[in-house]
């Protein structure tokens, strides 16, 4: 991707206020810039943005170039950032924000295998109260890249030949209270 | 019911996982610390809930533990770090944002937040170090140690903001309850670094690098194991270690243990009930570190 110097137009400073307004996003204009949680990222060399950036991009109102980005869905939420911050800022709590918006919006990158995994886990959780390793796995290659599949099957086998493969679909008892607080309301 | 702990195994301890939920409970017999499942507990959301909706990430959480809470726990042990950080961070959030927290009671219904966050959520590692502790670990060791060295690996969520387990920069606990049973155990620099969770399984081959990173680090200190505190670290570790191995082309064949399997052996557990006939990599060293023949001839420790 190229990247361009960008016009102030293109900015949106009142979405900005509006994240920081958001549970964790609190410390979001207390940022100094200093980098320890790009430094201390496992994952920011295969950013897009570092976090650092993404919080710069945030907070001046860059929302598509944060929204789309591949860096909110490399964050593993290890918290290493959040607990590094200088400023106390719950950068992991800001990336699961921008997550859930960008769900909302479709502005995730396609095909990508880590927001499609979220959204078939949270599939299977709501249906059945539990996740089941398995049929999770297949569900999510089945939808972004099935040539996965044969990468994984050396792995399965390991798994299977030491009982630690189950094929059961777990599913909770009480499921009808479950849905009922689970019914989905509002995105925000 | 007062006395036991709540027990939440979570999804991967009946999956991936089997082997550390095996070993944990031996070894809480062992102790005499009972854990009793929390009846029909639901999954804890993990850290793909909350990617998508943060109200029903929270209820899910807050689920459990008003079940732990009408079957009459205090304590909640989670053995799981995603599940030990994702329930104490719903009890933060309901805390500390009134919003969420009026949302949760209205969805539970009879949910009292005070009660729900009076619920103490503990990893097991912490409540043996705190309940038991490494003097009663040297004290009622029934088996003498006669593998290699370990590097002690905690994993990310569970030293993370909302945990009390350790410390979140430099953990010890592991160490020290390993080193009671007379585990040598090596300074390992990794030992909070993020194992990459899920990320083995969307993004391949950073997560595998990832690991990669880890097994290297660990083998350069010294070690000949890495013991874990994580399903999913462990899972990582251990099942992605041939493709490593591959890639790399560096010679690892490193078991990967959870600690309750060090633990629950070096206190006498019957050795097929701590699960480590599911190791993937390293199992001969396992065989033979976790011998009965050799067990045997040398339990007079």
């Amino acid at each position: 991707m190229q990247r361009k110097l960008k016009f102030q137009s293109e900015a949106d400073p009142e979405w900005a206020r509006r994240v920081s307004d958001r549970p964790g996003c609190e410390g979001l204009f207390s940022c100094l810039q200093c980098g320890a949680c790009s430094g201390t990222c496992p994952l920011s060399i295969y950013m897009d943005f570092s976090p650092r950036r993404i919080i710069a991009l945030v907070r001046e109102g860059f929302r598509a170039d944060a929204l789309s980005s591949k860096t909110i869905w490399l964050c593993a939420s290890c918290y290493s950032c959040t607990v590094h911050c200088p400023r106390q800022i719950h950068i992991t709590d800001v990336m699961y924000s921008l997550k859930r918006e960008a769900i909302g919006y479709r502005l995730y990158p396609a095909r990508f295998p880590v927001p499609v995994l979220a959204q078939e886990f949270c599939k299977l959780v709501r249906r059945r109260g539990r996740s089941s390793e398995f049929w999770l796995v297949l569900r999510m290659a089945l939808r972004s890249n099935p040539f996965i599949l044969f990468k994984m099957a050396r792995t399965g086998w390991d798994l299977a030949r030491t009982g630690r493969l189950s094929l059961r679909r777990e599913r909770i008892k009480d499921m009808d209270s479950l849905s009922h607080h689970l019914a989905p309301r509002e995105v925000a | 019911m007062s006395g036991a702990y709540g027990y939440f195994p979570g999804c991967s301890l009946k999956g991936a996982g089997v082997a550390y939920e095996e070993s944990l409970l031996a070894l809480f017999r062992l102790l005499g610390l009972p854990l009793a499942e929390l009846e029909d507990w639901n999954c804890c959301g993990a850290t793909s809930y909350m990617s998508i909706d943060e109200r029903s990430a929270i209820l899910l959480s807050s689920r459990n533990l008003l079940l732990a809470h009408k079957a009459g726990y205090r304590d909640v042990v989670a053995p799981c770090s995603a599940c030990y950080l994702v329930l104490r961070k719903a009890q933060d959030y309901m805390e500390r944002y009134p919003r969420i927290g009026k949302e949760v009671h209205a969805a539970l219904g009879d949910g009292d937040l005070k009660v729900l966050n009076a619920i103490r959520v503990r990893h097991p590692l912490e409540v043996l170090y705190t309940d038991v502790g490494p003097g009663r670990i040297r004290q009622s060791l029934v088996r003498q140690w006669h593998g290699g060295r370990v590097a002690c690996y905690y994993g990310c969520q569970m030293v993370r903001p909302y945990a009390e387990a350790d410390r979140a920069h430099d953990p010890m606990r592991m160490d020290e309850l390993l080193r009671a049973a007379g585990v040598p155990t090596v300074d390992y620099s990794l030992k909070t670094k993020c194992c990459g969770g899920s990320l083995t399984g969307t993004t391949h081959e950073v997560g595998v690098r990832l690991n990669y990173a880890l097994l290297r680090e660990a083998a350069r200190k010294g070690a000949d194991a890495i013991a874990t505190v994580c399903p999913l670290c462990q899972y990582n570790l251990d099942a992605y270690q041939r493709e490593i191995r591959r890639a790399s082309h560096e010679p690892f064949d490193m078991p990967i243990l959870y600690f309750s399997q060090i633990l629950g052996w070096a206190l006498g557990a019957d050795t097929g009930a701590l699960g480590l006939r599911r190791a993937i990599s390293g199992r001969k060293t396992v065989q033979q570190w976790f011998s009965e023949r050799r067990v045997e001839k040398e339990a007079y420790a």
